[in-house]
């Protein structure tokens, strides 16, 4: 079972009680853009086996987005942060490489 | 105008617990920066002092409940919402915020007995033994979303929207049924 915290609110809760919203840290390409940049916007996603950010929102409780660290096979989750933030803290990026030394944080 | 009735006027049923609509309440959902000074003013003048995170205050005039970072909702006398609602809306007008009459869009329903957790336990994904005298849950209640704090001693009272309420008055109703019970005790560790 996929256990989350939300920043917002600082309740744990199971997975039913969020919903999931995709790929975290995604860059918009909007008009103007080539049409590879565009259409690796729109879908292109990671789908990596192990570490990964998401988006989820605080669906049943306090209504809010946030981001969230967890590992796609084993879902423990390395840290939950404020949606308002633009790539992963480096303090969580660092709890990340002290429990998957082989895990490489991408640009 | 015609006569405010609640979503189940009352109905109530007895379980191992008592499980009842509470008939009409008066409900504000009020959005605003938490920390602006004008709402919390307006707030102290009916009585009630900033809410932390997640936490449910009384006072003389009703219950303030924090909801979200920027909501909150405050539990009142059906027939004094639509008067505070203006009283909170003119104190707050050169502020960003919005007060609304959420009184006849909600249903509260109470449910009482030794036994209320257990009752909760099974519809819903929340650590109810861990929930603390003081504490807005909300979360999710079977398939729609609800929120319940502890209102008593062994009370809990839950509020969910007007247009589930016979939904989620089944689910209470069929939860509390005698024979039912999770555990012999009010909890596990009791
Ligand atoms: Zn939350």
């Amino acid at each position: 079972m996929l256990t989350l915290t939300c920043p917002c609110c600082g309740i744990t809760a199971e997975e039913t009680e969020f919903a999931p919203g995709g790929e975290a840290h995604l860059k918009r390409f909007g008009p103007d853009s080539s049409d590879a940049d565009f259409e690796g916007y729109l879908f292109a996603r990671k789908n990596p086996k192990g570490v990964h950010f998401e988006r989820w929102r605080h669906a049943y409780g306090c209504g809010k987005w946030f981001l969230a660290a967890r590992c796609t096979a084993t879902l423990e989750v390395f840290g939950t942060y404020a949606a308002q933030t633009h790539k992963p803290p480096a303090d969580l990026i660092k709890k990340i490489k002290a429990k998957r030394p082989e895990w490489e944080p991408q640009a | 105008m015609s006569d405010a009735v609640s979503a189940l006027q009352g109905a109530t049923h007895e379980g191992f617990v008592t499980v009842a609509e509470a008939g009409l309440v008066g409900m504000l959902s009020i959005r605003c920066d938490l920390t602006s000074k004008t709402l919390l003013k307006a707030l102290k003048a009916h009585g009630f002092p900033k809410p932390e995170p997640r936490q449910i205050v009384e006072a003389e005039s009703g219950a303030l409940a924090w909801m979200s970072p920027d909501e909150l909702l405050l539990i009142c006398d059906h027939a004094q919402a639509a008067q505070l609602a203006r009283t909170l809306s003119e104190a707050l007008e050169k502020t960003h915020a919005l007060i609304g009459n959420v009184s006849d869009a909600r249903a509260l329903f109470r449910i009482q007995g030794a036994k209320s957790d257990q009752v909760i336990m099974k519809l819903c994904p929340a650590d109810i033994a861990a929930l603390p005298t003081g504490e807005m849950r909300r979360t999710r209640l079977a398939q729609v979303p609800a929120a319940f704090w502890r209102s008593g001693p062994n009370e809990i009272s839950l509020i969910c929207f007007r247009s589930v309420a016979s939904y989620v008055m089944g689910l209470l109703e069929i939860s509390a049924r005698p024979g039912s019970e999770l555990f012999e005790t009010a909890s596990p560790s009791s």
